[in-house]
């Protein structure tokens, strides 16, 4: 079965009309990037409530702050090398620090920018927000998963940064679920034999990955890790108490994500052997969104590899 | 609220003493920076902003920002002599678990709007405030003080287009023009002439003031009230080390750290203005 294929950043448009719906003073600010971060659904009914200001990241994050300030329910957006990358001070120093409650949405994140190139791919976001202490860093896997997480986010007390690709990947949730809080993560699927770790557009391969290993008699037991921080430390614990082994996936540099989030974890509790599926000290160049998951790895058939090697390396 | 030339300026003196007492106690800090704004933080907390020292989180306040963080003992003093948090507070500036930190932090310390201490970056979160209250009734005012030197910036000029776009008219950007920066005088290190004329060209209305002088300030406060659609610059010229004449001479005495000497010369000199008034 081929699973219905939705853009997660369509979430956000609609993320924003139901918090203002339910009466919070949500304000977007975006820096003339509102119809790619689909901000502009919101502004269709809240045009007031709607600020765009120019090409500018830095001003847009001291905005956002300065709205924070006076109580509005901020979230601002934009293209997520720039908005972290130019805006990083910014978002330490008047966001971060003070720690406001600013729902910061990085789009067209990982190698889902495609032919867009290097500039655009950011694969670094999750390492430059992670270090950041009370920064809640959230990645969804799919459209329903980014709605309840850019929804919930309005409830925030603390600064909270949410990761979306561009382009439209497999539904892995039903409609309606809205099970999903910083700190929490999800077990999709069962298994024994090795703890796959995973988040955004990785989830639906490792999903399909762990099908590929079931043929083999490998029970791999699947963890949506969405909420790359906080950790859902003790699903992960749990999981690699029972497998003793783990492999890590994600389109993001192998340096500074979930990857080194979980490995951190693990050694920290309970060290197991473990294998990360990510970019490896490489930038990212231009080609299609497919062409360049297969050039990069990011890949079903490379979690499967990866998990049979921590499999023979485990000791039980 | 009005108060006397006569007021205002016993009231600054006080305020010099107390910064002065703050960095000799935390030995170090800069206290020249903190000196050039004194008179301007006075008059904006006896004259012009409408807030409520018993309540500092009242919601029809008017705002504050200092660009300037550097500047934040003269802030800490005024706060503290305005009446909200104890003077005692002033004493334990910089030091670890003080309420007062080095740079302005919000929820720590009464009175204070808006984070600080990282240049270039005050203008911006004015704007959002200003954004934010506008369609209060009667929308508060926001005023930001920066130093000359943070003009530099990028974000500034960023901001700068921002609050002229939106009419940001509640919205007074204080530009301490001391001249100087870290390494020198702003003119050697990259020029900002003709600092009003950017700001007309970006959309502003300017007037420039003597920022130590009472009249002056307000006159040229006064001189932008008819800026309707426009943000608001007020460009006070000042001198870094105000008060303290072996300060003033001493171009590098921005980076100065008192000692026990100096200190007590400084206050000597501020208590020496005070018998002559």
């Amino acid at each position: 079965m081929i699973a219905a294929e939705r853009r997660p950043r369509d979430a956000y448009g609609q993320a924003l009309l139901s918090a203002a719906r339910m009466g919070k003073p949500v304000v977007a600010v975006d820096g003339d990037s509102a119809s790619a971060t689909r901000a502009s659904l919101f502004a269709v009914e809240y045009p007031d409530r709607c600020i765009n200001v120019g090409i500018s990241e830095q001003d847009m994050i001291l905005t956002a702050s300065g709205l924070a300030l006076a109580g509005k329910n901020v979230y601002v957006s934009s293209y997520g090398s720039f908005l972290v990358g130019r805006g990083y001070e910014q978002i330490r120093s008047m966001v971060a620090i003070p720690g406001l409650p600013v729902k910061i949405v990085g789009s067209h994140c990982g190698v889902s920018a495609g032919e867009d190139g290097a500039s655009y791919q950011m694969l670094e976001d999750l390492a430059l927000m992670r270090v950041l202490p009370n920064m809640t860093v959230l990645v969804p896997a799919d459209y329903t998963s980014a709605l309840a997480l850019l929804t919930g986010a309005a409830d925030a007390t603390n600064p909270v940064y949410i990761r979306l690709g561009r382009t439209a990947v497999p539904d892995v949730y039903d409609d309606g679920d809205d099970d999903f809080a910083p700190g929490a993560g999800r077990v999709l699927r069962e298994g024994d034999d090795v703890t796959i770790c995973c988040c955004g557009i990785m989830v639906s391969e490792a999903l399909r990955a762990a099908a590929v290993l079931a043929k083999q008699n490998i029970r791999a037991e699947v963890i949506d890790c969405y909420s790359v921080s906080p950790l859902p430390a003790r699903v992960i614990l749990n999981s690699v108490h029972r497998t003793g082994c783990c492999v890590a996936a994600e389109e993001h540099f192998a340096r500074g994500g979930l990857g080194e989030a979980v490995a951190a974890l693990t050694a920290s509790f309970y060290p197991v052997p473990m294998k990360q599926v990510a970019v490896f000290d490489k930038f990212g160049q231009s080609g299609t969104f497919e062409e360049l998951r297969g050039y990069y790895g990011l890949t079903a058939s490379q979690i499967v590899g990866a998990a049979v090697q921590v499999l023979t390396m485990r000791r039980r | 609220m009005t108060h006397s030339v006569q007021e205002l300026s016993e009231r600054a003196l006080a305020v010099r003493r107390d910064v002065v007492r703050m960095l000799g106690l935390a030995r170090s800090g800069l206290l020249a920076s903190s000196l050039s704004i004194v008179d301007i933080l006075v008059w904006l907390y006896w004259g012009v902003l409408d807030v409520r020292p018993g309540e500092p989180e009242w919601e029809g306040r008017d705002r504050f920002v200092l660009g300037k963080g550097h500047g934040c003992p003269a802030l800490y003093s005024v706060l503290a002599n305005r009446g909200f948090f104890p003077r005692e507070e002033l004493w334990s500036y910089r030091r670890l678990g003080a309420m007062l930190q080095t740079y302005p932090e919000v929820r720590r310390t009464p009175g204070i709007d808006a984070p600080g201490g990282s240049l270039g970056q005050g203008l911006g979160v004015a704007n959002g405030l200003a954004l934010a209250l506008r369609s209060s009734d009667p929308a508060p005012s926001v005023v930001c003080l920066v130093g000359d030197g943070e003009l530099q910036e990028g974000a500034m000029w960023e901001s700068a287009l921002t609050a002229a776009h939106h009419g940001l008219d509640s919205l007074t950007l204080i530009v301490d023009r001391n001249g100087r920066q870290m390494e020198g005088a702003t003119e050697d290190i990259k020029s900002l002439e003709p600092v009003a004329d950017k700001f007309i060209a970006f959309g502003w209305t300017v007037a420039e003031c003597d920022g130590h002088d009472f009249s002056s300030l307000r006159s040229g406060y006064g001189e932008l009230a008819g800026a309707v659609g426009r943000p608001r610059c007020l460009i006070a010229r000042t001198k870094l080390g105000k008060g303290i004449s072996f300060l003033e001479e001493d171009p590098s005495g921005g980076r100065m750290v008192l000692d026990r000497n100096s200190t007590d010369r400084a206050l000597e000199e501020l208590a020496g203005e005070e018998d002559g008034q």
